[in-house]
């Protein structure tokens, strides 16, 4: 079993008021970027192989989704934060220390993937002991979704986590972004609710300009008052500041906030779209490696050795993965129904 | 004897005092109206949400997956159409997360035809219900079955839709259908739980002693013995088959009636055995008739019971029309009535190979 470096659940260290975060961090926000892309790109290749069916993903948001997975409240309950993400949030989980092993078990549809035992794609995390709902193909629905867990933890019922949902910027068209800003705003009835806006421009081959009036997502927070910031989602530094703020808000005030995070699309919509590298979009970790070595905190060899290391052992994951079985026919009719309510705390 | 809606408002009551529930919202169901049928009246956690069926439908997964016990309503099922693909996602969480979690969700919505309600207040929901794999779905035809199967509904871990026949929700238990724990006295029990008219900020009801009472999901209902037919309904349209029964016993033709209660999962072992007994069997619902719940079952039976009968199987149900119209006479022509029901029995009865 592989591991990345998990993650503490409430960091002790807020961001330094210049913006910069320690040293100590920056290493550990730059590890996991690179981590989460060599894994993507791994699954990439598993497709190109013929080793998956279908790949989605996040390569270009680790800037920004990294930093989250860094933040969030783990753990299971309404005292922790639920998490409503999208299918490009690969980088949020293995900052919350998911096993890369077991995103490419999914990418397989093996037995053994633990997200959904063979039956989703790629990046379709479901993790109830975190707390993170399982991720959908349809977009725009954890916007309504994520409501009644924000309900379930509004001021009152003395829930100390959040929620907090993930979408992108396309998937804002669907009523489901107007349900969450209408329920989540209602005076005296406010939802302890972050809502995340990943924005990279495009919906599948529209561009932003083809689908929005508006100049930015965030605007849309603001006819229904609540706080909204956009972000450069491509730096970590600044996503990592603004999360810690956004979060803040809603932890402290039970009120939701909208952040919007523009980020970049570095392998295109999906492995329908080819999935290859876009080279006109800002890469966010070839950006912060080379703050990393102007900051002396990584040389270049030191970073080659580390892709050259984690490069290695993902691929030994996947030999070991290819042996795995796949799922048994008959299976399809497990969990059809559950027997015992474990939501409700049944074991 | 408490009417239909009476006992859904006592069964959400014993929901929410007894079995956890914590959460029962919908358009105009918290104060001061307490639904537009009166349905959740008095309630402690009733609360009124924003006109938006997706966000109640979105909003009751969540609820479930925190671990809370929501009933959501959606106020006609002519309006669930826009949650359909919540509905799905409700009802594969369980299964796309490989069991890891559960969303025991109640959904309660009114369906049918018979308060003369056109186009938007006379869909029913049963044929598209019966498509959204993951959901248990049942539909009563007596305050005792609506009280029943709504407390199993609430001690469910799945997702459940209880479809309320709105044609009933008004009309009184007969005898036997008792609500345990109820006052039979009409005034008494309306003066204890019927929120008065006017100003009701100051207005509390007074709940009976209720006994919990829980009717099986899957568990189907013999609603009349006969040997001749099997008609094999739910809902609303179990009453107007018992009448149609009633009248055709003057002709000699004996009906059996089976009241499914459940749409799924559906009792196939009461099917199976009134089949063997009468060897016809009518299906009658108020759904269109094309892709209609009542064609499943008349497959089934066809393939697994096809020596067992005399005659060719029947369905009697909605005309694949786009609405139900207003006037009298279009709502009688759109779905089944007394008498085409009685007709359609009389035929299977004197069918002989």
């Amino acid at each position: 079993m592989m591991s990345s470096s998990p993650a503490s659940t409430r960091p002790a260290s807020p961001a330094a008021t210049s913006g910069r975060l320690s040293g100590e961090r920056c290493l550990q926000i730059h590890d996991l970027m690179l981590r989460s892309r060599l894994l993507e790109e791994r699954l990439i290749t598993m497709y190109k192989q013929g080793d998956g069916f279908f790949w989605i993903g996040g390569p270009g948001e680790e800037a920004f989704s990294v930093p989250l997975g860094l933040l969030v409240d783990k753990g299971q309950g309404v005292d922790h934060d639920y998490l409503h993400l999208h299918y490009r949030s690969g980088g949020t989980l293995l900052a919350m220390g998911a096993d890369p092993t077991d995103s490419i078990r999914q990418m397989r549809n093996v037995a053994a993937d633990p997200y959904s035992k063979g039956r989703n794609f790629a990046g379709h995390f479901s993790v109830r002991r975190w707390n993170v709902a399982p991720i959908t193909s349809p977009i725009g629905v954890q916007f309504a979704i994520a409501i009644g867990t924000a309900r379930a933890q509004r001021a009152g019922t003395g829930a100390k986590g959040i929620t907090i949902v993930e979408g992108g910027d396309a998937g804002t068209a669907e009523g489901d972004f107007a349900t969450a800003l209408v329920w989540s705003s209602r005076k005296g009835a406010e939802l302890p609710l972050l809502l995340i806006v990943t924005n990279n421009r495009f919906g599948i081959s529209t561009p932003y300009a083809g689908q929005h009036g508006y100049d930015q997502i965030a605007d849309r927070g603001k006819a229904f008052g609540m706080p909204t910031a956009v972000v450069d989602g491509n730096d970590p530094e600044a996503s990592y500041a603004a999360l810690q703020h956004a979060l803040a808000y809603v932890r402290t005030e039970r009120k939701p906030y909208l952040l919007e995070a523009m980020v970049s699309r570095l392998r295109g919509h999906s492995s329908a779209s080819g999935a290859n590298l876009a080279k006109d979009e800002l890469d966010c970790l070839e950006r912060f490696e080379n703050t990393l070595e102007e900051r002396q905190l990584l040389t270049r060899a030191q970073m080659d050795q580390m892709r050259a290391s984690y490069t290695q052992e993902l691929v030994d994951a996947s030999k070991q993965v290819r042996h795995e079985a796949p799922p048994d026919p008959s299976s399809i009719w497990d969990h059809v129904f559950a027997d015992k309510n474990h939501v409700g705390g049944e074991t | 004897m408490a009417t239909m809606i009476q006992a859904i408002r006592m069964a959400l009551h014993v929901g929410e005092s007894r079995l956890g529930v914590t959460d029962i919202f919908g358009e105009d169901v918290g104060p001061p109206l307490g639904g537009v049928f009166t349905g959740t009246q008095g309630l402690e956690t009733a609360w009124n949400t924003p006109l938006d069926e997706r966000g109640i439908i979105g909003t009751a997964i969540g609820l479930a997956l925190a671990g809370k016990k929501p009933v959501a309503e959606i106020q006609f099922c002519d309006y669930v159409f826009n949650t359909i693909d919540l509905l799905k996602i409700a009802g594969n969480t369980c299964w796309s997360s490989g069991g890891d979690w559960n969303v025991p969700l109640v959904m309660m919505t009114p369906v049918g035809a018979g308060i003369r309600g056109s186009l938007y207040h006379s869909h029913s929901f049963d044929a598209m219900a019966t498509r959204i794999p993951g959901w248990k779905i049942v539909m009563p035809s007596t305050p005792r079955d609506a009280y029943g199967l709504l407390l199993s509904a609430i001690a469910d871990p799945n997702p459940v839709m209880f479809l309320m026949p709105k044609a009933l929700l008004r009309v009184k238990g007969r005898p036997g259908e008792e609500i345990p724990g109820a006052p039979e006295d009409d005034k008494l029990l309306s003066s204890m739980i019927d929120a008065p008219l006017g100003d009701r900020t100051a207005w509390k009801p007074q709940w009976p002693a209720l006994e919990e009472l829980y009717i099986p999901i899957g568990e189907a209902r013999v609603a009349r013995e006969g040997t001749r037919v099997t008609v094999l309904t739910y809902g609303r349209n179990v009453a107007m088959c018992l009448a149609a029964a009633d009248e055709l016993a003057a002709d000699h033709i004996d009906v059996e009636i089976v009241d499914l209660r459940s749409l799924h999962p559906y009792d196939w072992t009461a099917i199976t055995a009134s089949v063997r007994k009468t060897n016809r069997v009518l299906c009658v619902n108020e759904d269109t008739e094309i892709t209609n719940f009542g064609e499943h079952l008349l497959r089934r039976i066809t393939e697994e019971l096809f020596y067992e009968l005399y005659a060719p199987p029947r369905l009697l149900a909605g005309a694949h029309v786009p609405g139900i119209g207003l006037a009298d006479s279009l709502e009688m022509a759109s779905v089944p009535q007394k008498d085409s029901i009685k007709a359609a029995i009389t035929e299977l009865a004197r069918h002989e190979p």
